[in-house]
């Protein structure tokens, strides 16, 4: 009896210690709208097998930046482009070493309507009222659609039919409502574990658009959070990956990847 | 800088619409709010003024949601056959009076029963009808809830942002209006330009509310208590 209460008491000073003793810490970290679902799912894991505690905050990047350059209380920033971290790095406010492109996006063309077949012929054919997409002066993902109809040499051609929303999930949303047929999101919007999530849908191919490379830094706050650096490193492991990669996100560009499986294609 | 002047532009037609129409549709609303003793009453007053606490971005997504082709107002306007609201000049003049219509409504509603009952009771004794008690008294006796609905319904029209920017689709001269604009801007690091516009926004809001408190001063000193 009295080794059992001994072993009792020594598994609950275990408990009530263990935190304390790995260091617990909380990281509050700005993340890109575009990859808040993802980085949620990436948390819960990284929660779970750190104890360490993260806190989200969504918003456009170029919100999140000005908050940043006036003060907003983060200690890591995952941005959607490679622009915002470099111009905090220059102000001094992020840490130049801790710069890493955490993911690489993918541009889908996607239609609500199911079973439909969607390719470039569909730009071309011109056969739909409304063409969605992100604004392409504030979203990476925008500018992406831009390069995309511009490679197509449509750019006069769909200039009337273009509805641009503030943000990726705003082309979505133009989308998703119906009231635009089509609309450029990202591949990761209309991506679950087990697929393709409704409608119909173009992967467009890399060669239509630069690489949407989305830059992670760790800002000046949280250089001592050693929550927020080991999330950060968590972020760049295989367990992240995996997730990323269900979300339609990669570790590497395109043309990184094919260059080195030795050019497979996939017709 | 045509870009902002486009917005500028299209920002004063879109007010300048919007307080026309509200002004027709609000004056009976008021009117009827003013003198009525239903019992729902309070519902219908209740729903005139939704707009002043709901965050406009769900107002806007609701409107995107009805106003598309798959809800009740685009599957009527599909049948009149003049398309889907979003996106266009005319579907931004039907959500801002949405958006705006208790900055019209309530301060008629306030001119209107200000007024009370006396002078239409000696209205009727000298045998004016209803619509002549409405034109020639009412009108007249409500004139600075005419004028203050009209600014404040500007006003806010002109300020409007998360209405639009759900059902607008920031297009160029069309639905990017200077809150639209100013966003843009900031989003896109533009600070300079944002600060241009905005300070011009600052502005106009000031002088516009500075003018409608300076001529509230002098209607109410003028027509003075019970005047």
């Amino acid at each position: 009896m009295r080794r059992f209460s001994l072993q009792f008491m020594q598994a609950f000073l275990l408990l009530v210690l263990a935190p304390v003793s790995c260091l617990a810490e909380q990281a509050l970290v700005a993340v890109a709208s575009n990859f808040y679902a993802p980085a949620r799912a990436i948390v819960s894991v990284f929660e779970r097998e750190t104890g360490h505690s993260v806190r989200l905050s969504q918003g456009s990047s170029g919100k999140l930046y000005a908050q940043i350059l006036n003060g907003a209380p983060f200690d890591l920033f995952l941005s959607a482009d490679t622009e915002k971290p470099a111009l905090l790095i220059e102000a001094g406010l992020a840490d130049e070493v801790s710069k890493r492109t955490y993911a690489y996006g993918a541009l889908a063309l996607w239609a609500s309507k199911e079973g439909v077949l969607i390719n470039a012929e569909t730009l071309r054919t011109g056969n739909f009222s409304r063409l969605a997409q992100a604004n392409p002066r504030l979203a990476p993902y925008g500018l992406a659609a831009q390069q995309v109809i511009d490679r197509l040499a449509l750019t006069d051609a769909l200039a009337a039919k273009q509805v641009t929303g503030e943000s990726i999930s705003q082309a979505y949303q133009f989308v998703t409502t119906g009231n635009a047929e089509l609309g450029f999101v990202a591949l990761s919007q209309v991506m679950t574990d087990d697929g393709l999530s409704r409608g119909s849908l173009w992967r467009v191919p890399q060669d239509l658009y630069d690489p949407i490379a989305q830059d992670a830094v760790l800002l000046n706050r949280g250089l001592n959070n050693i929550a927020a650096q080991e999330f950060m490193r968590f972020l760049m492991g295989a367990e992240a990956s995996v997730i990323l990669t269900n979300y339609g996100y990669s570790l590497e560009s395109d043309s990184v990847a094919a260059a080195r499986s030795g050019e497979k294609k996939d017709g | 800088m045509d870009e902002n002047l486009a917005a500028i532009w299209l920002t004063l037609r879109l007010a300048a619409t919007v307080t026309l129409v509200l002004l027709l549709i609000g004056t009976p609303i008021a009117w009827w709010l003013a003198r009525t003793r239903v019992w729902f009453k309070g519902a219908i007053a209740a729903i005139v003024a939704l707009p002043l606490v709901l965050p406009p971005t769900v107002l806007g997504f609701y409107l995107l949601l009805t106003m598309g082709p798959n809800g009740p107002i685009g599957a009527m306007t599909q049948a009149l056959g003049i398309g889907t609201l979003p996106f266009t000049f005319w579907g931004l003049v039907v959500a801002s009076c949405f958006y705006s219509l208790p900055f019209v409504v309530q301060p008629l509603q306030n001119a209107f029963e200000a007024i009370g009952d006396r002078p239409f009771e000696v209205a009727a004794t000298l045998r004016a009808g209803p619509w002549d008690r409405f034109f020639t008294v009412a009108l007249p006796l409500a004139r600075p809830g005419f004028i203050t609905a009209a600014i404040l319904g500007f006003a806010h029209t002109v300020g409007e942002f998360g209405v639009v920017l759900m059902i607008g689709g920031n297009i160029p001269g069309v639905t990017r209006v200077v809150s639209v604009q100013l966003y843009d801007y900031v989003e896109a690091l533009d600070y300079t330009q944002a600060h241009w516009l905005s300070g011009g926004l600052l502005f106009f809001s000031f002088v516009v509310l500075f003018s409608l408190y300076t001529f509230n001063r002098r209607a109410s000193t003028s027509f003075g208590p019970g005047g």
